[in-house]
């Protein structure tokens, strides 16, 4: 029975950001901060024919200005495409990329030297769209890759061709989703101090992966990295957008070094969307096959990916649009090409979901449209196709645990499927869809060897137990998923716990916060230390009440014998004891993922591999107005598999932000651009919802208690993001009897469908009557 | 550029100071007050992030120039807190978990204050055109609603 674990429980940092004391980077600037001004390219692809900044840097109150030649190591995410340069060399590629940077001493004057600088670029042909990038003879954005194909994917397991023969229905669809951004409330910033006389650089930045931050800065600016630190500040979000090293983070270390001085390099909204790493613009081609009795027999897929003008996370990305296609139904001949392409726009990376999110609508509104049309309810269809755990996948993914049945019965029930659905009226529908998420990618981005998840902990004279992490939180809650696990591991309450994270000079190295990785890695590697360090105690504790170690517990911070009268020692004397022998007591917990769950031994395999899903299922329920083709969300059911709701509130939470985040996506959200100008790069013209527009959302948690997950825990995080926008797609069929593929569905676009299937409806009609 | 002198209440404290006459109220309170709980998030007028209390009304303090509110008396979500406890908004959005990244927080809570001032006991209509301005993007808004709820139901339980 857990005292600490399974409660709900506020976030252990909660209070400062309520009282205004969290400090975000943006909030750490001093009187002699230098403000660092970044100039962009003003066309979307070019030859830099001219860059002269010697004016600029002859300006009063200048004080440094950087260009591509003071930079010429290229970087990236994946080490093996690193095609990226902080500072644009030669070519621009997409309108915003940077080009010069300035620190000067005030914001004007900031200004004014960016003004100063002289940028002349030859254009040369941008593509907009990848069928622009693909044609024959287009400009290649980067000369090694032709067709400007970042990654082309081919896979196919078993027989898609067996399987549509054996089909009784066979329908393809092709499904549009536009590009998204992470729009997180925290615009970009980063404060870099270089110290010239010992060589030192100091980084505090909005990141998800400041490990990552701190070796791709040491390898650009040529530092050796113990001489480099980084440290997370609060960050206001992030989901996805920071997690790979961002040219704005090089660019302040580039200033500080040349100005020798602290720079505060903060960007505009404008300039947080042109930093971009969003969802990628994705046409998806999608064909299944179906039994009558609702068994799917093959699925085939064919994914186009605008990704941008560089590589980013792109190949991991277009490998994670065909990998999960796999591990939520039963299917066994799955073919997948998957091609991402370059296009002269701001870079596409990693968004919540990553590379799922487009293919799962599409899938899920297809499954339901060939439901209906063999009769058969969409509850219905997912029961006839449920994995049976354990199992590996036919791509070698590993699942223990899957609470999708649970999730199902859940919403179905909660939603009242059964009894409202047939009776709703016109004009009001409800949909469901499935989905689901890896709680960590079981082989790390940087294959060092090393552990995949390391956490330290201390025990000194005060009493208190410092967690060392490095893992960095940026709202969701992980600093608090480690106290918690300490303080229930230990027997102590949380308040005797004290979490010291993400400060590269202090702090273990963690890879960060991205494909929901920390509860399942962390966890376990903190329970690890934990587990150490009470071993530790108990032995002291046993010495003192001349017993053996394994007769002792400790709980609510007092050590006793169960069931012996006179046997307690509390929390502190034993602390004295135990340190009486060491000094002081530091224990380490890691994890690892073992090899089985690293994925199949096909190439690109790795990718979607994981220690365990999250399944969702989720029901939405909707009101359209068909004279205008607004839509209304009046009530979501969203059920999430989380093995273990570790902190039941905080995982609340993030399901119902994610379904948020995915209603967004599926309503009012797109980037888009106009000659390569970003024409929504502001809070009012790239729409996400505020509170007058979001629905009910009644999180349901599942609990499938995963076996190799802490305390049976999987993410919460990101799961029930994707399956918003195919059941809001399919409520709006219901609600309305029409088909859309395309996201976002917005009002516009809603009653222009309208208008066309009314028009086809009326003119078929006509046919008929003709020809009586 | 001309410059100003103002004289405020800044979070109860008497403050004067000689503004340039384009300086934003938010600038004012985060470099030359240290008040850096107030944020930005945007690029004007669009997030509402930057919401303090102007003589007790929600302003957008990215649109407002400091020199505008000579006089006035300024609440930014420092000044909340009594002596280090909790107001009820503050409390309820730390154990509802009104409050994840806590980058929209400080708005939130202050236009969420304003609003159990004038209306103690919103309906949930209230609620949502009290702080459509405020955007969130971590909790979906579901529990910032609970939570002024929660601190609605408190502050009539102290008053009772």
């Amino acid at each position: 029975m857990n005292s600490i674990i399974g409660q709900p429980a506020p976030l252990v940092d909660g209070i400062e950001k309520v009282t205004g004391r969290a400090r975000y980077t943006a909030d750490l600037a001093d009187g002699e901060t230098l403000t660092g001004r970044i100039l962009r390219a003003p066309v979307a692809h070019g030859r830099i024919t001219r860059l002269d900044v010697s004016e600029a840097r002859a300006m009063p109150g200048v004080v440094a200005v950087v260009t591509g030649d003071d930079c010429d190591v290229p970087y990236g995410v994946i080490p093996i495409a690193m095609n990226e340069y902080p500072l644009a060399r030669d070519r621009v590629r997409y309108r915003g990329e940077p080009v010069a940077a300035v620190a000067a001493e005030t914001p004007e004057a900031a200004a004014a030297a960016l003004a100063a600088i002289v940028l002349e670029i030859e254009p040369l042909p941008a593509h907009a769209t990848p069928a622009q990038a693909r044609a024959p003879g287009a400009q290649l954005l980067h000369e090694n890759k032709p067709g400007n194909i970042e990654r082309e994917v081919h896979h196919e397991f078993g027989s898609v061709d067996a399987g549509f023969a054996a089909a009784d229905l066979v329908r393809e669809e092709v499904f549009t989703c536009a590009e998204v951004n992470h729009a997180m409330l925290e615009p970009n910033a980063t404060l870099a101090e270089y110290d010239p006389e010992r060589g030192h650089l100091t980084l505090h930045t909005c990141t998800q992966v400041p490990f990552y931050v701190h070796l791709t800065v040491a390898r650009c600016l040529g530092l050796d990295t113990s001489r480099v630190r980084v440290i997370k500040p609060f960050v206001g979000g992030g989901f996805g957008h920071r997690t790979e090293t961002l040219n704005f983070e090089i660019i302040a270390a580039l200033l500080a070094r040349a100005a020798g001085a602290r720079v505060m390099v903060r960007l505009s909204r404008e300039e947080t969307f042109l930093t971009h790493r969003g969802r990628p613009q994705t046409d998806v081609r999608l064909k299944i096959g179906m039994a009558k009795d609702g068994r799917i027999t093959a699925a085939e897929a064919e994914v186009v990916m605008a990704g941008g003008a560089y590589a980013g996370y792109g190949l991991v990305t277009i490998l994670y649009a065909g990998a999960l296609l796999h591990g939520i139904y039963a299917i066994e001949n799955v073919k997948y090409d998957g091609y991402r392409v370059y296009t002269n726009t701001p870079p596409c990376g990693a968004m919540r979901g990553h590379g799922t999110v487009d293919v799962r609508h599409a899938f899920e509104c297809l499954l339901d449209r060939m439901a209906r049309e063999l009769g058969l309810d969409p509850f219905a269809v997912r029961r006839a196709n449920l994995l049976e755990a354990p199992l590996f996948t036919p791509n070698g993914l590993m699942v223990n645990s899957y609470g999708l049945p649970e999730a199902l019965d859940r919403v179905e029930a909660a939603s009242g499927w059964r009894e409202r659905r047939a009776k709703l009226p016109l004009g009001r529908g409800l949909g469901m869809a499935c989905s689901h998420y890896v709680s960590g990618a079981a082989k790390p981005v940087h294959w060092t060897g090393e552990p995949h998840a390391v956490v330290q902990m201390r025990l000194e004279f005060d009493g208190a137990v410092t967690v060392l992490t490095g893992a960095p939180d940026i709202g969701q809650g992980s600093t608090t998923m480690v106290a918690q696990t300490a303080a229930e591991v230990l027997g102590i309450s949380i308040d005797r716990v004290r979490v010291i994270t993400a400060d590269s000079a202090v702090t273990p190295k963690d890879n960060g916060a991205y494909s929901s990785r920390i509860t399942f890695m962390v966890g376990n590697a903190a329970i690890g230390a934990a587990e150490a360090m009470r071993d530790k105690l108990l032995a002291a504790a046993a010495d003192k009440l001349e017993a053996a170690a394994s007769e002792v517990v400790c709980e609510g911070e007092t050590f006793f014998i169960p069931g012996a009268a006179q046997s307690e020692l509390p929390w502190q004397e034993v602390v004295f004891a135990a340190l009486a022998r060491e000094g002081t007591i530091t224990t380490r917990g890691t994890f690892s993922t073992p090899e089985k769950a690293q994925g199949g031994k096909h190439r690109g395999g790795a990718v979607g591999s994981t220690m365990g899903f999250s399944y969702g299922a989720q029901v939405v329920e909707v009101s359209v107005d068909a004279a205008t083709g607004q839509i209304t969300v009046e009530h979501v059911w969203a059920a999430l598999d989380v093995g273990r709701a570790l902190n039941p509130l905080s995982v609340e939470g993030q399901i119902e932000g994610s379904v948020w985040m995915g209603m967004a996506q599926a309503m009012s959200e797109e980037c888009r651009y106009v000659d390569g100008l970003h024409a929504h790069a502001n809070l009012l013209d790239y729409r996400f919802p505020t509170i007058e527009e979001s629905p009910p959302v009644e999180a349901i948690i599942v609990e499938s208690h995963d076996p190799l997950g802490p305390f049976g825990a999987k993410e919460a995080g990101e799961g029930a993001l994707s399956g918003f926008p195919p059941a809001l797609v399919n409520a709006v069929a219901d609600a309305l009897g029409l088909d859309v593929n395309f996201l976002p569905v917005t009002p516009d676009r809603l009653l222009d469908a309208l208008t066309r299937w009314r028009r086809d409806q009326a003119r078929a009609q006509t046919r008929k009557e003709v020809a009586k | 550029m001309t410059s100003h002198t103002i004289k405020l209440r800044v979070n109860g404290r008497e403050v004067e100071e000689i503004v340039p006459d384009g300086l934003l109220l938010v600038d004012f309170l985060r470099a030359r007050r240290g008040l850096t709980g107030t944020k930005i998030g945007c690029d004007g007028g669009e997030c509402g992030a930057c919401t303090v209390l102007v003589d007790g009304t929600p302003r957008l303090s990215c649109l407002t120039l400091a020199a505008s509110v000579d006089g006035a008396r300024i609440e930014t979500i420092e000044g909340q807190a009594r002596a280090g406890r909790l107001t009820p908004v503050q409390r309820a959005f730390h154990e509802a978990l009104g409050t994840q990244c806590g980058f929209c927080t400080p708005g939130m809570i202050m236009a969420a204050e304003a609003l159990l001032r004038r209306d103690p006991n919103p309906d949930e209509a209230a609620i949502r055109a009290a702080l459509s301005g405020n955007l969130c993007r971590c909790t979906g808004y579901v529990k910032i609603i609970r939570a002024v709820q929660r601190a609605a139901a408190e502050m009539a339980g102290e008053r009772a």
